[in-house]
């Protein structure tokens, strides 16, 4: 046995059945002993793509993500993925090949450090320096990956140690890493703490994060909310915690966010953070919404707790294991006048767009697109207005929101897309860019056609930039610069040269029937809609 | 607000420039670094010194505790803690002042443990602020060049 069939072997000890890549001479032994396992292979068409197909899958699944490239151009290529993963706490193993042990630091032939270049956006790296470490390793990687908060793990596999003999092949049951104990059970004290402020509130409020999902806690969420009555909004990665539609929600929070959500927020007397980092984009300033109110912050990483906010009451732990907790225990509350209050605000502060009746209204769009999918399906925004429309005229039901929240990465829609469907081809998997986006990704179209990958693709096609245009346009008093999307292909020519079935609509005429056509047959699809280039999302 | 973390990490390649990068990208300043490995061959001690606001020393210690390469992080300020560095200077002298720089370093607790016809070592173990001291008392003289460990610090001793 070679230290790559060894890596077979742990991946399929961990239950891994695909892995996404794009092989190299340095990662060959690898895609070499790949042949004889069951795991599937999936070629992807540029590096960064495998970590976000593997994000998307993991995502849907709640399982580790894999993906696999060569050294040097092929690991870079990869590192905009990884700290995409990274920002949004999502489990991914990454394999990398490396050049030959004995030659590492000589700057041979495709050589790249990349375990130092990932340093800051992994939750861990190694570097195989014995190929009997192997076994361990990966089963230390996975446990990395997948507990605590969760993130990507990079192993870096020089080719020499891919091609080594394994003289002794275990994979562990266990792993022992002393320095690594994540806080799963919630402080008894911190608790009680929590459930007394809960009682005494007159107007609380919980804002959910991407933590609540990625602990598999959106149930315990919702009966709590509804237990209680208390209202929640969410930060860009907790949509999808709640239903558009339910009563207690309120929607998502911060400066792309709804008014009335921010509003509930500013006017609480106790605010309950479950798993979101309070970044810039939900909270713009930190320290004032730690006035006149009583936070909770809970997080099952420690170092986000009074990071960006001074919290009253930190709570550590898994938010599932915690809201469990508080259903155990006898909670009495009444805001009833609280609820009215908001519920007024969402019925007065809805904001009103004025759509261009000569294009397609993207708000429109997506709210008969999003009613139109399958009651779980998943709808993966990209990164742009295509986004921030996505995020507040999406109708969630029971399905998934996917979209690169922490690091906005550009053209992650498809990739994720095509890794949520494969990770669960049961359930319809949509994804919504703009033209910008696309084109960072529609290489992929071409993975998806080789490997029968049903995903519906939107594009939104305004011949710009149109985040960047938007905030030129306010900035800098409408002098663009660089935005202009000029030259971009026909995409009816380019759906026909990928065999993809074309749809385009123009304006709002028939958009009902088009999505219906869109969405009705498991197949792939691309949707053009053309959009007013001057439509703003604020 | 000066703050000393005591760092425990395992002895491996690589960890110095983890731990070192932490402190880069999260803009976190260091003042001094020094790092041996303990009695116990597969661990080394990090003596870090930093400083920032509460904020900022809280931050370092829950994103050091989060690196998986450290064991354990004892954080202390200095009055809770015996902290000392070791210095050497080499200087030039001359027959004028050959006399005040011996009596500085009698006074300092400094020795001389190095010497030519014109340059002479000094050598210097003390907290770090007389170490500091005595660069001063030696302004005077020329200062051929200066080595430093950077402050090793240990929580005092249980009572």
């Amino acid at each position: 046995m070679t230290g790559a069939d060894a890596i077979i072997k742990c991946l399929e000890a961990e239950g891994v059945d695909m892995v996404f890549g794009y092989p190299g001479v340095a990662i060959c032994p690898f895609y070499n002993s790949i042949v004889q396992s069951p795991i599937r292979t999936i070629l992807i068409r540029t590096e960064q793509n495998a970590a976000h197909a593997a994000s998307g899958m993991a995502r849907v699944t709640g399982k580790v993500g894999v993906c696999a490239v060569t050294s040097g151009p092929g690991a870079t290529n990869l590192l905009t993925g990884i700290a995409t993963a990274f920002a949004d706490s999502i489990p991914l193993v990454c394999i990398t090949g490396q050049v030959s042990s004995e030659l590492i630091g000589s700057d041979v032939f495709q050589e790249a450090d990349v375990t130092g270049a990932a340093e800051s956006f992994v939750k861990y790296s190694y570097l195989v320096r014995n190929v009997n470490d192997i076994p361990r390793i990966f089963k230390e990687a996975f446990h990395i990956a997948s507990t605590g908060r969760r993130g990507p793990v990079l192993i870096d596999v020089p080719i020499d140690i891919q091609n080594a003999v394994v003289t002794r092949f275990k994979y562990p049951e266990e792993v022992n890493l002393r320095t690594y104990k994540p806080t799963v059970k919630g402080h008894v004290v911190q608790i009680q703490k929590v459930i007394r402020e809960l009682e005494k509130a007159k107007r609380p409020i919980i804002c959910v994060g991407g933590g609540v999902l990625l602990s598999g806690a959106r149930q315990e969420l919702r009966e709590f909310a509804e237990k209680h009555q208390v209202p929640v909004v969410s930060t860009m990665m907790g949509i999808s915690v709640m239903p558009t539609h339910h009563p207690m929600y309120y929607g998502m929070v911060g400066n792309n966010g709804k008014p009335c959500a921010n509003r509930a927020m500013n006017e609480s007397d106790l605010l309950i953070m479950a798993g979101a980092r309070v970044a810039d984009r939900a909270v713009s300033q930190p320290d004032l919404i730690t006035e006149n109110k009583v936070l909770v912050h809970i997080d099952v990483d420690p170092a986000e707790i009074g990071k960006n906010v001074g919290p009253t009451i930190p709570l550590v732990g898994d938010i599932k294991h915690i809201f469990q907790e508080f259903a155990s225990q006898e909670i009495t509350c009444e805001h009833s006048k609280w609820i009215e209050t908001l519920n007024d605000y969402r019925v007065r502060m809805e904001p009103k767009r004025h759509p261009n009746p000569d294009y397609v209204d993207p708000a429109a769009l997506i709210r008969i697109l999003s009613e139109k999918m399958q009651k779980d399906g998943v709808y993966v925004a990209d990164v742009g207005q295509n986004q921030i429309w996505s995020c507040g005229y999406h109708i969630v039901r029971e399905g998934r929101f996917l979209t690169s929240g922490g690091m906005g990465t550009m053209g992650y829609s498809i990739p994720a897309a095509m890794g949520a469907k494969l990770g669960d081809p049961s359930r319809q998997v949509v994804a919504v860019c703009g033209d910008g986006s696309f084109q960072m990704s529609m290489m992929e179209l071409a993975t998806m056609r080789q490997h029968h990958v049903p995903v519906k693709i939107v594009v939104l096609k305004n011949n710009y930039l149109g985040m960047v245009r938007e905030y030129q346009h306010y900035t800098y008093q409408d002098q663009y610069s660089v935005v202009d999307l000029s030259g971009s292909p026909d995409l009816e020519k380019l759906a026909a040269a990928y065999d993809l079935p074309f749809i385009r609509l123009t304006n709002m005429d028939g958009a009902a029937e088009a999505v219906e056509r869109f969405l009705r047959e498991d197949t792939s699809m691309l949707m053009e809609c053309l959009i007013d280039p001057m439509d703003l999302v604020k | 607000m000066k703050r000393i973390y005591s760092v425990q990490v395992e002895n491996r390649s690589g960890v110095l420039s983890k731990v070192a990068g932490l402190f880069s990208r999260r803009n976190f300043n260091i003042d001094s670094l020094a790092v041996g490995e303990t009695d116990d061959p597969a661990v080394s001690c990090m003596t870090i010194v930093s400083s920032g606001d509460e904020r900022t020393i809280e931050q370092i210690e829950k994103q050091l505790n989060k690196k998986l390469d450290i064991i354990k992080v004892k954080t202390f300020d200095e009055t809770q803690s015996v902290s000392r560095e070791l210095m050497l200077v080499k200087v030039k002298f001359n027959k004028g002042n050959r006399r005040d720089i011996m009596e500085t370093c009698e006074i300092m607790k400094a020795q001389i443990v190095d010497m030519s016809k014109n340059q002479m070592m000094i050598q210097i173990c003390d907290i770090p602020e007389r170490t500091a001291l005595l660069i001063t008392l030696l302004a005077s003289v020329s200062i051929v060049e200066v080595a430093r460990t950077g402050t090793l610090a240990l929580p005092k001793c249980d009572s």
